[in-house]
């Protein structure tokens, strides 16, 4: 290509730029994983039963065979059988929502998609709670997991088509969709705890409200495989996604198979979504505030925005369990209405932005 | 073997570069083409052809459908009789990651949904190349988009966010993301609509080069004076039919045009270089 017209005006700005942006992926990196992991020890230690960090890791050390030891026989079975699958599940979950959450703006094109915005998780709850209403068993352990996930996908292609219009999706179409979906999902929800029994409507009532309070281990187990593999899978599509960004025509031109990619990744989404509710409910917000953190902070780039989704997720919904447990001990907050108590309000503002940069409700 | 498995498993494989084309070499036609939008036929069997070391002009009022012959060209559209070949071979056999080392497209506006940085979008041009064997380093890379913002001027503002840019300077940096593509092929919508005096003429001195470079360049143009000026041949599209084809110095006569614009119009060479001007037919 001969296409030197002109000398290259302020040469030395393209590279100096491109290695400050690529410094601050890796700082962020670093940041999340040293919260997550101070968090994560924290979490594991505090509550109506205080263990000291120091005998934390020494009985994590003994269990992995590295020299420490074990505690007493309550301190033991607090830390293995309530904290760890707790700061486990919300690892697990946290992870999830913001890695759906960046994928789903990537997918639509659109930075205020999120599952629990656009009812997606509204769908699969209706699919976990149909499965304890209807007392369903029939994949054992998995049985709650693998509805949620049937229900979450056929509600996230509904969307899909019913908010997309000539290759885009405006954030009318979007959002009213989002309340169209919740309050059809909210009636079936309603009409399942109208006919279950009592014992069905306390587990049904969680949901509702999300919570990780029920933590256990085949818990944790129930949900690993669906989140990851969409976990993993997830990172393999940053590059195309944004490619993405430019429009589908444009995408297509550079080489992407549009329709694979989104069926690709609407399964993912799928996936991640159920995890989550599956075992927690309903936690909104996560997905939203997560990945437009991290765009602010380092670029849009998809590279780093969805594995750094999933660990800002993880530190953020480890973090507000830690504070759901804590701020009203003796009781506990239910989780998601805690999240739901700062999303709404940064949900607020990002809509304002949106409407002032385009000018209107497009 | 798991090196072919994780090729698979990430959509990577040998994809086979373009081979160099000799100029006159038609890189892309269309025989007889006609397209459906809906119940209206837009374009009633037209044919054309894009020739390495050329570039073609495609113009007519709005509506006549030189838009919908970029999209078939570029294989966005299906045709519902004729056919489309690019590099030989039937646009619709052409596997997306292939053609992508091809044939760019500049779309007639350019949007995005995230605020990348201006260099990460022209950046966006290289994604075809990414795995290929004549990818060999990042600095093949670094080196063609820096020479494609150069040639828009757009470097001056590389770290800028997309976002944040004029319309013109959107449309200048869309079409470096097309330039980075490096595809024998150029197919470019409007690409001076947005733009002042100073880049249009620019925007089409950079079609020169590529087509000097051996490369095929289809532009839709409206200013029929930019269109002379530039275009190797031009093609005339009148409802959705070809009523002209060649050098825009014979296709460019009054009658023709006022017949196809409804609109009364003058060509008269250009004083100096003898060129021909197009304007208006205005009382005095």
């Amino acid at each position: 290509m001969s296409v030197a017209a002109r000398p290259v005006e302020r040469a030395g700005e393209v590279t100096e730029v491109r290695k400050a942006r690529r410094s601050a992926p890796y700082l962020l990196t670093i940041g999340l994983v040293a919260a997550l992991v101070v968090l994560s020890l924290l979490s594991a230690g505090i509550g109506a039963y205080d263990i000291p960090l120091g005998d934390v890791l020494a009985s994590v050390q003994h269990r992995i065979g590295l020299g420490g030891h074990a505690l007493d026989r309550v301190g033991e079975s607090v830390l293995w059988n309530v904290r760890l699958p707790r700061v486990t599940l919300a690892l697990l979950v946290g992870g999830s929502l913001g890695c759906a959450g960046a994928l789903m703006q990537g997918v639509f094109g659109n930075p205020l998609a999120e599952p629990g915005v656009i009812g997606i998780s509204s769908g699969a709850a209706v699919g976990a709670v149909a499965s304890i209403a209807l007392g369903l068993s029939f994949f054992g352990n998995w049985t709650v997991t693998v509805c949620a996930f049937v229900a979450g996908l056929a509600t996230v292609l509904l969307v899909y088509v019913l908010s997309r219009d000539g290759g885009r999706t405006e954030v009318v179409t979007l959002i009213l969709t989002g309340i169209a979906v919740n309050a059809f999902a909210g009636a079936l929800i309603g009409l399942f705890l109208f006919f279950a029994d009592n014992a069905q409507v306390t587990q049904i009532t969680f949901w509702q409200l999300g919570s990780l309070a029920q933590a256990t281990w085949p818990k944790v187990l129930a949900v690993l495989p669906c989140a990851a593999a969409g976990l993993l899978v997830a990172p393999l599509y940053a590059r195309k996604l944004d490619l993405l960004a430019l429009g589908e025509r444009p995408a297509r031109h550079l080489g992407v198979d549009v329709e694979r990619l989104r069926m690709v990744l609407v399964l993912v989404v799928a996936l991640l979504t159920a995890a989550a509710v599956a075992v927690a409910g309903i936690i909104t917000f996560v997905g939203l505030l997560v990945p437009h953190l991290l765009r602010m902070a380092a670029g849009p780039g998809h590279r780093f925005l969805v594995p750094g989704s999933a660990l800002g997720g993880a530190v953020v919904l480890v973090g507000a369990d830690l504070a759901a447990r804590t701020v009203a001990a003796p009781a506990e907050l239910p989780l998601g209405v805690l999240t739901a108590l700062f999303g709404s309000p940064f949900f607020f503002w990002l809509l304002r932005r949106t409407r002032r940069r385009q000018g209107g409700w497009a | 073997m798991i090196g072919q498995v994780g090729r698979r498993l990430f959509g990577v494989r040998d994809r086979v570069p373009p081979e160099p084309v000799s100029p006159g070499e038609v890189l892309a036609e269309a025989a007889d083409v006609r397209v459906r939008l809906g119940a209206r036929e837009v374009l009633k069997g037209v044919t054309v052809a894009a020739r390495a070391g050329e570039v073609l002009a495609l113009v007519g009022p709005n509506g006549a459908g030189k838009s919908t012959l970029l999209a078939a060209l570029a294989a966005d559209l299906p045709v519902a009789s004729g056919v489309v070949r690019i590099c030989g071979r039937a646009a619709e056999e052409w596997p997306a990651p292939e053609l992508a080392l091809r044939r760019a497209v500049l779309p007639q506006s350019a949007t995005l949904s995230f605020p990348f940085p201006v260099e990460d979008v022209v950046r966006m041009g290289r994604a075809p190349w990414a795995g290929t064997r004549l990818e060999d380093s990042d600095n093949r890379d670094d080196k063609v988009v820096r020479e494609a913002m150069a040639a828009t001027e757009v470097s001056g503002f590389a770290a800028r966010p997309f976002s944040a840019l004029s319309g013109g300077e959107r449309a200048r940096v869309a079409l470096a993301r097309v330039l980075a593509q490096c595809a024998p092929l150029l197919l470019l919508d409007e690409p001076t609509a947005a733009l002042d005096l100073r880049h249009q003429e620019l925007v089409l001195r950079v079609c020169r080069q590529r087509a000097a470079a051996g490369d095929a360049v289809v532009v839709v143009l409206h200013d029929l004076g930019l269109a002379a000026a530039y275009a190797d041949r031009a093609v005339v599209l009148d409802g959705g039919a070809v009523v002209a084809d060649g050098a825009p110095g014979d296709v460019f006569e009054d009658g023709l045009l006022s017949d196809v614009y409804r609109q009364p119009i003058e060509v008269f060479p250009h004083p100096r270089t003898g060129a021909p001007l197009i304007a208006p037919l205005r009382d005095a």
